[in-house]
């Protein structure tokens, strides 16, 4: 236990651990969508985030970039991010997409049982993820670094950098846009309406189907993003990081209320937050430990998680 | 070929009636007298028992045998994967808890014997490997009551969420505590099962697994009895009832909490057994064989034999090892398709699932159940 280490390093650990959470709410958010209309654990969700990463990390490449190129200016940083962001999101996507017409769709055509769509996007998280794994040779993969990381104003006993607030503003506005999505568009009623009741939405004409193709390119959407902030901050990826990470948003889902969006929001920055302050108290490789024991302590006094659960239930 | 009549996409066909059992395989076999049921099963465990030898099979036997890893070492990691199985399918098929950190309570058991046995434990005991069983078993049990126990509120997903976080907190905690759990340098030199041949070497060395693969498969057996058992019970009855509807069964006074915590109990109390049993033959064990990849597989073999059922779960567990330790050594397209292994195996688990929703080996119980379902949902 090193109680002054986490007094003397409270401002650091408390910004590193705002960006670090709103990496995990962003990816949270393809779990919680998910969760909210088909009620499953869509648990290859970790491998659409690792496609994007990777994705970026090739197309990147292609432009001569690699981790050893030096730093673009503001211009080249906005080009280069842009390029990157769509081609992450539209990998992410794809994936997603593929994701739900290969493990999932065969299965709800044939009734099959909940466990059954567990076990298949498994077998897709395990295919995919190894398929990286082969193509990569199980290497870390660098990352070009776009950004260099200067202090922008000190915050108590550290500092924030442009990266961090850069992190926290994006995954802000993006989770902004999907609430106005999901709550003002047509669309977004066509996703609450099967939420709330499959049958009845079905009955009303709302295409089912496409509602769950829809789900899932936002959530791989989402991911993408993720992916680029993720290589962004780390600096470096490798096939499986996605497995971890995954679990954590995953956690944070859960720890939000799985199914609200605003839920993973605040899940994934109170466990970001907490998993540093965890590392700041004992060592860095017990923060993960840290983010289940205060999983594990919420949901035995609050079982649906901080919200609740809650896509479809009309809010104000 | 069909091992059941119940396969949802058929046009629905009368209820078999009761006393008579249904058609196909399954049926004909339990309307076998029961002089040649026995026949039957003695058959099949004798078969089970001769299996090192299946190399020694013309035409056949070459194309079973594993290439790039020892044959009975082969055996012996089916027979622990089966045994996992097997204890994962008592809280997920028979009480229809989701579990997804199964290996937690295997690297308790391995661990425990470990910490009492090997000589580098700092606890300095050395204990005989027998000796730590029910040890073993004790703690693997305990620890099973102790994630059950917080656990109990909470439903499906979430429960699946909370017990992944629980084997995690089980390898973080081996893996940075260097003096207790030894990381990733691990506990070396933990004996063997005790035993000796007739000229004095042990029965239980390093070269031959056979051994370890006929102490894997009697241990098999005697739990398959004990879970057979349970599962014909009071207590079998309750998980059953728990799985189809929690509410229904607390009214209809089944004690739900109960019930749960000795799933969890049980479960856990088989894990730790595969713990043991596997510490027992590496005679080495660390933190890096206790990776949240072990639990889904072990849950993937759960659910693909056919969640619910014993026979399922065996099958189950033996394709979960052998299919990768098979393609290991093996050439497909000029490339050893060890690398490919994982890649492979994920691909069939869709397939899989994908024809067999319910299992390659359903529960009986639960292909009706699903023939309920269907009957009440609109066809999409």
């Amino acid at each position: 236990m090193h109680f002054s280490n986490l007094f003397h390093q409270f401002g650091e650990l408390t910004v590193t651990g705002l960006a670090q959470g709103a990496i995990i709410a962003l990816f949270a958010l393809g779990y919680t969508l998910v969760y909210g209309v088909l009620r499953l654990i869509n648990f290859a969700h970790s491998e659409v985030f690792t496609v994007g990463a990777f994705t970026a990390v090739i197309v990147w490449g292609g432009f001569g970039l690699n981790q050893d190129s030096p730093t673009p200016g503001l211009g080249g940083f906005v080009g280069y991010l842009l390029i990157g962001l769509v081609a992450a999101m539209a990998a992410s996507a794809v994936t997603a997409l593929v994701i739900e017409l290969v493990a999932y769709r065969p299965l709800r055509r044939r009734n099959a049982p909940p466990l059954a769509f567990l076990i298949t996007a498994i077998g897709a998280s395990i295919a995919i993820s190894e398929f990286v794994g082969v193509l990569t040779h199980r290497n870390n993969k660098g990352v070009p670094r776009l950004i260099k990381q200067e202090e922008v104003f000190p915050f108590l006993d550290g500092k924030v950098t442009d990266l961090q607030i850069f992190i926290v503003v994006v995954a802000l506005v993006m989770m902004v846009g999907l609430d106005l999505f999901i709550n003002r568009t047509r669309l977004g009623r066509g996703i609450r309406a099967v939420s709330q009741n499959p049958d009845s939405a079905a009955l009303m004409g709302v295409n089912k189907n496409r509602v769950i193709s829809l789900v899932f390119l936002l959530g791989g959407l989402m991911a993408g993003v993720a992916a680029i902030m993720y290589l962004l901050k780390i600096g470096n990826v490798r096939y499986d990081n996605g497995l971890y990470l995954g679990v954590e948003a995953f956690a944070a889902a859960v720890l939000g209320g799985i199914g609200n969006l605003r839920g993973a929001l605040l899940g994934g920055i109170v466990l970001g937050l907490f998993e540093n302050y965890v590392a700041g108290l004992f060592a860095t490789n017990w923060h993960s430990v840290g983010a289940f024991v205060l999983l594990v302590a919420l949901l035995m006094f609050r079982p649906t998680g901080l919200l609740g659960e809650s896509l479809g239930r009309a809010r104000a | 070929m069909t091992t059941t009549a119940d396969t949802p996409s058929k046009p629905q066909k009368a209820a078999p009636p009761q006393g008579k059992r249904g058609g196909g395989l399954r049926g004909r076999l339990d309307n076998l007298p029961t002089p040649a049921r026995w026949a039957l099963i003695v058959l099949v465990l004798a078969v089970a028992y001769l299996l090192p030898y299946a190399g020694d099979v013309p035409i056949i036997g070459p194309q079973v045998v594993t290439q790039g890893i020892d044959w009975p070492t082969a055996l012996f990691n089916i027979s622990y994967y089966v045994l996992l199985a097997l204890g994962l399918n008592v809280v997920v098929g028979f009480a229809g808890l989701l579990d997804l950190g199964y290996v937690g309570f295997y690297a308790v058991g391995a661990y425990t014997v470990a910490l009492l046995a090997s000589g580098d434990s700092s606890f300095g005991t050395k204990w005989v490997w027998l000796a730590t069983i029910p040890v073993a078993i004790a703690i693997a049990m305990l620890s099973g009551l102790i994630l059950g126990w917080p656990t109990l509120r909470l439903r499906g997903d979430y429960l699946a969420i909370v017990t992944l976080g629980f084997a995690e907190i089980i390898r973080i905690t081996a893996d940075n505590t260097p003096h207790f759990l030894r990381g990733d340098q691990g506990f070396a030199g933990i004996p063997h099962p005790p035993g000796k041949h007739a000229d004095g070497t042990p029965i239980f060395g390093v070269r031959d697994a056979t051994p370890y693969f006929w102490l894997g498969v009697t241990v098999i057996i005697i739990v398959v009895l004990a879970l057979r058992n349970l599962e014909r019970s009071r207590v079998g009855r309750s998980w059953l009832a728990i799985r189809e509807d929690e509410e229904a069964a607390e009214v209809m006074g089944v004690r739900t909490i109960k019930y749960k915590l000795w799933a969890f109990a049980i479960g856990a109390c088989v894990g730790g057994l595969g713990g043991v049993l596997f510490a027992g033959e590496n005679g080495f064990v660390n933190s890096a064989m206790f990776q949240l990849q072990l639990s889904i597989l072990v849950l993937a073999a759960v659910v693909m034999g056919g969640s619910g059922n014993m026979a399922g779960a065996i099958l189950g567990g033996a394709l979960i090892s052998y299919i990768p330790d098979r393609l290991r050594g093996t050439k497909i397209l000029g490339t050893d398709a060890y690398e490919y292994r994982y890649l492979i195996f994920g691909v069939i688990i869709i397939l899989i699932m994908i024809f067999r929703p319910q299992g390659l080996i359903p529960s009986r119980r639960r292909a009706l159940e699903l023939k309920d379902r269907a009957k009440e949902v609109a066809p999409q």
